[in-house]
Order: structure tokens, then sequence, then C-alpha cells
């Protein structure tokens, strides 16, 4: 049986003077005890949104969900003390020092007074947070109050944690240690749900991942599973000139496993191959062959973008610039 | 490193719903005084406004307005008490905006507390505030020589019901609060209502000496009920002043306690309603 369970979430908004906006359009999710599952899409999918009604924050306009059992629609009060949520932008309170923080999320919890503050003291320690512990949030980085917020959904130990984008904005050296510490969650045996853009994320971290677009899931599988849908690695050339386009075409259809894509301005040529180095090596002898100018060439993994233009024939830069033309009045 | 930890919820050992209820409210309570305290600007405007106006009002009007039978200091101290009372109120209009922008509602709202916590915290810290403000102008007015004529019970009864009747402010702000979402927004317009609201009044001169139409607004005005009230529970109405005939004039006391109970029974549930519905975006 999935811990989490929903089925069939449609939620429009309709800003006054603008079309409606279907944040959730028949969503679908589940996710079995014990396991990291991640929500994969891109700016304003509705990730977000679905994380709200899973955390009782919004009603779906239509739909159902489940969480342990439990009908988060109907009996939202039974669901709170079972779920732990940190949201898309850090919840903490300016005012009050890291662990005034925690504590007064302890004693929300209805943990008591003494297992509040001893809560709140392991939680600083385990979360690095001394520097934050004596003093107000106000004026700490965003990885500090990330981190804080974190803390705070796990004051109690929660049956399952929702993350919303949970490494957004933070630098590389932050994002690792988030990653640390959610991996080291699971290996405890949390269910997670964590939603993220980036399949790099989803792959380090979950099991299972939903890809949704304007909010339904095109896609779900392990991060292999993903990424062998739209082949492995890839060969991508920047060229000097869009006249070389036709012949680069032409040369990596020989090693290439999919038909080489080529982008608007004509000057960049991809194509998934089965072995990254080895077909470089062979592209790059081709193309000096024909005296084809090179900017830049190389092997990258595949990308949300390359999954996404499989399974929607668009880019995700697509997908947000629609949703910004649905967003303006 | 482990993050596990052996609490739980343990839904048999939690309290029942009464302390539950009086937990969430003081715990919320409790982060609103820490707030006073870390932010001192809020301390220090609701003292020393309230000084200035006292200051201002008896030394600049002093000469100019007569008060027959009675100075314009003990004729305008009760209406110096409304008006900054009435503007502490609306801390909790911003202060829920700021919440709902800064995401903490929803940290609140997916925690098992009662829905009506965050704004009992709230109205609470306006209270402690205006009780902080009230004790500094009665201070401040016995030093420039304010006098309470009448009995001590009367004057707390006096000091109560300018606290309930910004306390009932409190909970009309906080759910505006949560509907215009912007601090600044609830700010400037609360400023142009409560402003006008507070001076075409009996709080700085006498209704009577006001021009035909803003009398008629002044008398229909709560802001004069509640002066009115106040002054006669300090004993500061002057002697001969005309009583008017309707009824709110004769039972000042007993209108302004009607109005903060109907305001109560609206917006309490209002409000709450609103916090259990409302999200950051
Ligand atoms: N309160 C709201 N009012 C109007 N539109 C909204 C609201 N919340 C979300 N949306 C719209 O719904 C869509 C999905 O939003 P969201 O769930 O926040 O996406 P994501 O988290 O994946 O970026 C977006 O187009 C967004 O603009
Ligand atoms: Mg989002």
């Amino acid at each position: 049986m999935n811990f989490v369970e929903a089925v069939g979430l449609t939620k429009t908004y309709t800003p006054k003077g603008a079309e409606p906006v279907h944040a959730l359009d028949g969503l679908d999710l589940s996710v079995p005890r014990g396991t990291i599952t991640a929500i994969l899409g891109p700016n304003g999918a509705g990730k977000t949104t679905a994380v709200k009604v899973l955390t009782t924050l919004i009603v779906p306009d239509s739909g159902t969900a489940t969480i342990g059992g439990i009908d988060v629609l109907r009996r939202p009060e039974a669901i709170r003390p079972i779920i732990g949520v940190s949201g898309q932008y850090a919840a903490v309170d300016e005012n009050l020092t890291g662990f005034e923080n925690l504590d007064m999320v302890g004693r929300l919890y209805h943990l008591g007074a003494k297992a509040s503050r001893a809560r709140a003291k392991e939680l600083i320690d385990l979360f690095d947070l001394s520097e934050a512990q004596n003093r107000p949030v106000k004026g700490f980085s965003g990885g500090m109050r990330r981190r804080i917020d974190l803390a705070g959904a796990l004051v109690t130990q929660p049956e399952v944690l929702f993350l919303d984008e949970p490494t957004t904005g933070l630098d590389p050296r932050s994002r690792l240690g988030m990653w640390d510490i959610i991996r080291s969650l699971v290996s405890q045996g949390s269910t997670v749900l964590l939603t993220t853009q980036y399949l790099e994320e989803a792959d380090q971290l979950a099991d299972d991942i939903n890809v949704i677009d304007e909010g339904r899931v095109i896609a779900r599988g392990t991060a292999d599973e993903l990424k062998a849908s739209v082949g492995g690695q890839r060969v991508e050339l920047n060229l000097v000139t869009p006249d070389d386009t036709v012949a680069t075409v032409e040369v990596l259809r020989r090693y290439g496993t999919s038909e080489p894509a080529v982008s608007n301005d004509s000057r960049t040529v991809t194509v998934s191959v089965a072995s990254g180095p080895e077909a470089l090596q062979l592209v790059l002898r081709d193309l000096e062959q024909q005296n084809v100018a090179l900017f830049d060439a190389g092997m990258r993994r595949p990308t949300l973008d390359d999954v996404f233009l499989r399974l929607t024939g668009h880019t995700t830069a697509d997908a947000e610039a629609e949703t910004v033309k649905e967003k303006a009045p | 490193m482990t993050v596990g930890a052996a609490i739980r919820t343990d839904a048999t050992a939690r309290p029942g719903p009464l302390s539950r209820w009086i937990n969430d409210g003081w715990i919320t309570t409790r982060r609103n005084l820490i707030k006073i305290k870390r932010v001192p600007d809020i301390l220090v405007f609701t003292t020393l406004q309230p000084i200035m106006f006292v200051l201002l009002f008896t030394y600049v009007y002093a000469g100019v307005i007569d008060i027959p039978g009675s100075t314009y200091t003990e004729f305008i101290m009760a209406g110096i008490f409304a008006q900054t009372v009435v503007f502490g109120s609306t801390y909790s209009g911003s202060a829920m905006a700021q919440d709902l922008k800064d995401g903490i509602i929803d940290r609140f709202r997916t925690l098992p507390m009662s829905p009506s916590a965050v704004l009992i915290g709230r109205t609470n810290g306006d209270l402690l505030i205006n009780s902080i403000s009230m004790g500094v102008m009665m201070a401040t007015g016995f030093v420039v020589g304010w006098r309470i004529r009448s009995s001590f019970l009367e004057a707390v009864g006096g000091v109560a019901i300018l606290l309930l009747f910004a306390y009932g402010l409190s909970w009309v702000m906080a759910f505006l609060g949560m509907m215009v979402r912007s601090p600044e927004v609830i700010n400037n317009v609360s400023f142009l209502i409560l402003f006008p609201l507070t001076f075409i009044s009996n709080a700085f001169v006498p209704a009577e000496t006001l021009p035909p139409p803003l009398r008629l607004i002044a008398e229909w005005n709560p802001v004069t009920w509640l002066v009115q009230a106040a002054r006669e529970l300090f004993g500061n109405v002057p002697p001969g002043t005309p009583v008017g005939d309707r009824w709110v004039q004769q039972n000042p006391e007993l209108a302004v306690l009607i109005g903060v109970v109907v305001i109560l029974i609206i917006f309490v549930p209002l409000a709450i309603r609103r916090f259990s519905q409302v999200t950051s975006r």
C-alpha cells in the first residue's frame, strides 16, 4: 500500500482579468512507505500546489488524497501531527533565534517545555546551526534559513516529510549538505516527497520520479529509466558558423542513437550516444576532416530539458515562458 | 548523522483540547512578546508618541480651546487615550500581513495547533502594547495636571473600556491584514481611515463645537462613544456639558460594550476562518 496517495487532483486559479490557470490538472501521485519520491518539473508546473494540497494548506477543486489511509481533505487535523513540511520559501520567524524557532515548533506539536527545548538543542547540533542558535534569524543566509526550516519540519520524527524545492537558491556547497541530510533521513526509513527542477537532484536522491508539466504527471520511473528514455549520454557541439550545421548533423547521425537536435540559432547540435568518450573522439575526427570549426565540444548527461523535450516537444524554458504568458494580464 | 529522535507525537499522550488551546495561545503570545523585545521601535513608538501627544495638545491648544468649568488638559486626556489605543490596534493588521508574506503562516497551518492560536497571540500582543501606552500616558497626564475625579473602580473601568475597544479593533485589523496581504497597504489604509475617525469626534474638541454635518458624523462615530465613556469614567466631563437626547449619548459605556461584543462575534469567527484557508503566494 502506498503511504501517500493522490488521485485526480485539480486546482484552477482564475486571476482577475486573466485566463484561468490549471495549476493541477488531474494529478496522480503515490509515495511508497520508506522511499523518496520526487516531483520533477519546471517552474509553474504545479509542484508547490501539489505539496500544499497534501500538507492541508489548500483544498483542491476535485480529487482525493490520503496519507497513511487518512483522508487529507476530510480530516486535515489528523494529518498535521504525522507530517513534516519544509516549503519552497523558508518559513521561519525573523525575530526569533534559531533555537526559539525550533522550540516554538516543538511546543506547538505539544511536546511539552522540557522535551521541546531538548529537541531544539539536538537539532541545532545535528544541523550545524550553532551560529544561529542564539541570534535572531534576521540577517542569516538563505542556506542557514533553509536548514532551520528543515529542522523545523523534523522536530517530531514525522511519518512523512514534504520538501518543496529544498535546494533551490542554495550555493553548491549548501546543496551537497542538504543532499546529505535528506539521504540520511531516508536511510533511517523516513518517507519523503520532494520537488525539484533538476533531474540531477532527483537522480541523486529519489527512488521514484514523477515528471510533471501543466499540473499532470507526464512520465514516471526511476532516474535511470527516464534517462534511458531519452538516450544515455549526449554529445553537444557549438559551431562557429551556422553554415556547417548540415555537415555536422550528417556526422552526428553516424554515431548517435537519436536524431540530432539543432538549436534555434542553428549553432548548437546535440545527439544522444551509447558511449560518450568514444563517440566524441570519432565525431571530432570526422569534423576535422570536413574542416568544421568549433567553439566548443563536449559530452553531457541528459537533463530535465532532454526528458522534457522528448515528452512534450518543448523545453522547460518554453514551459516557463508559457506560464509567464498565462500569468500576464 | 542521525536526524531521528525517540520523540514522536503520541496521540494518547497529547494534552486535552482546552490545555492545548491555552498552550498554543501562550506560545504564540510569547512569540509576539519576544518580537516587542527585539524590535524596540514598536515600544519606543508606543511610549514616546503618546507622551508627545499629551505634551503637544496640552501646551499648544490649552490656551486656545476654552473648556468652561474645567481645563483643556483634563478634557483632552480621554481623547488622547482613545486615539492612541485605536492606532495601537493596527499592529495586528500589518503583523498578520507580514506573517503571510514571510510564509510563517504556512508553517503554523501545517502544525497540529489550534487555528485560533496565532490570532489570539497577535491580538494579545496589541493588548500588551496598548496597556503599556496607557500606563505611560496616564503617568504623563498626571505630570501635566490631569486628575482622575471619579472612584478607583470607575477609573479601572475607564482603562478597561479603552483597552477592550482596541482589542475588538485588533481582530478586525487581523482579519483585514489577511485579506489585503500587504503590510504597507494595511498601514496606509488604516491611517487614512483612523485619522479622520479619531478627529471627527469629541476626542479633541467638544462635539457641540463642530459644524453641523461633522457633528452628525461625530455623534454616530463609535470613537465619540468611547471618548465619552472614558471621560465619564475618569470623571473628566466638564460640568454643565449638555447631554444629547440620543440613547448612545446617554449610555456611551453600554454602547461601546455592545459594539465590541458585536464586533467580536462577527470578526473572531471570520478571522479564524480566513486563517484556516489562507496561504502564502
Ligand atoms: N494563488 C495563486 N493564484 C493564481 N495563480 C496561482 C496561484 N498559485 C499558483 N498559481 C499558478 O499555478 C501554476 C502552478 O504553480 P506552482 O504550483 O506554484 O508551480 P511550481 O511550484 O511547480 O513552480 C503557476 O502557473 C502559478 O502561476
Ligand atoms: Mg514552487
